[in-house]
């Protein structure tokens, strides 16, 4: 082998070595805005977009989801989602019925507490459901809310 | 930007909690004016990102399906009074703005 080949090798070696560490390391740091999930328009298919896999737990009690059951104004949606699961980088937010299922999601450093507390829309009556990543897993849970005015759209 | 941000930070029995609002009209892109019948183009905040003494603690990413003048509140353990708490965010027309506060 040539002085040159080798080095090539190294060099190809040390770029693949980078280019594993980059995937290796958890989104959290490199968070890109994940344009194909908020397209999407189904749970399924929002977990495939952002987590690779559709394979859900539902966990009813690992996961608290505090929404109204009727919401007036679907404009301004008040939800609060915390957990007991462990190790939770994730939380995300999903609407079964609006235009786009994926309402938003977070990333949260370690020593954060499983806990968010925000305003959503809602389009129509419809399922929201809070889906948490613990450990790597993901774990759901979601509630009905019947919502009288259209916060989406005229 | 200035203003558009309002940011409180207190801590309680070693958990610091963060309350924060951003004045923002998040048009889902989906309203018609009602003067001109025109679509009110889509206007969101896409990412916010949330930093204590300088480290990232929270990334938001969010759609339009987020509320107008966003609402969030989120907390942390290892917060001492006095710490830096900083929020940025930037929207789908590349504008961004922050703020930060000091831990009470």
């Amino acid at each position: 082998m040539s002085k040159l080949s080798r080095r090539f090798l190294l060099k190809g070696l040390l770029g693949a070595a980078i280019a594993a560490l980059a995937t290796a390391l958890p989104r959290f740091a490199f968070g890109a805005w994940p344009e194909q999930a908020f397209r999407t328009k189904n749970v399924p298919d929002t977990l495939q977009a952002l987590f690779g896999t559709a394979s859900v737990i539902t966990d009813t009690k690992g996961i608290t989801l505090s929404v109204t059951d009727l919401a007036e104004n679907g404009a301004v949606v008040p939800v609060t989602v915390t957990s007991t699961l462990p190790a939770v980088d994730s939380i995300a937010l999903m609407v079964d019925k609006n235009p786009s299922t994926l309402a938003a999601q977070f990333l949260l450093a370690p020593g954060l507490k499983p806990f968010i507390k925000t305003n959503i829309k809602m389009a129509e009556t419809s399922r929201v459901i809070a889906l948490v990543r613990s450990e790597g897993k993901l774990y759901s849970t979601n509630k009905k809310v019947k919502v009288t005015l259209n916060g989406c759209s005229s | 930007m200035e203003n558009t941000i309002k940011i409180r930070a207190t801590l309680e029995n070693g958990v610091t909690t963060v309350k924060l609002q951003i004045l923002h009209p998040m048009d889902t892109g989906l309203f018609r004016d009602a003067k001109t019948g025109n679509v009110i183009p889509a206007y969101f905040i896409k990412e916010l990102r949330c930093e204590h003494n300088g480290k990232l603690v929270l990334e938001a990413l969010w759609s339009i399906a987020i509320s107008k003048n966003p609402y969030l509140s989120f907390s942390f353990e290892g917060g001492a009074a006095g710490d830096t708490v900083k929020v940025s965010w930037t929207d789908n027309k590349e504008i961004s703005g922050s703020g930060e506060t000091q831990i009470s």
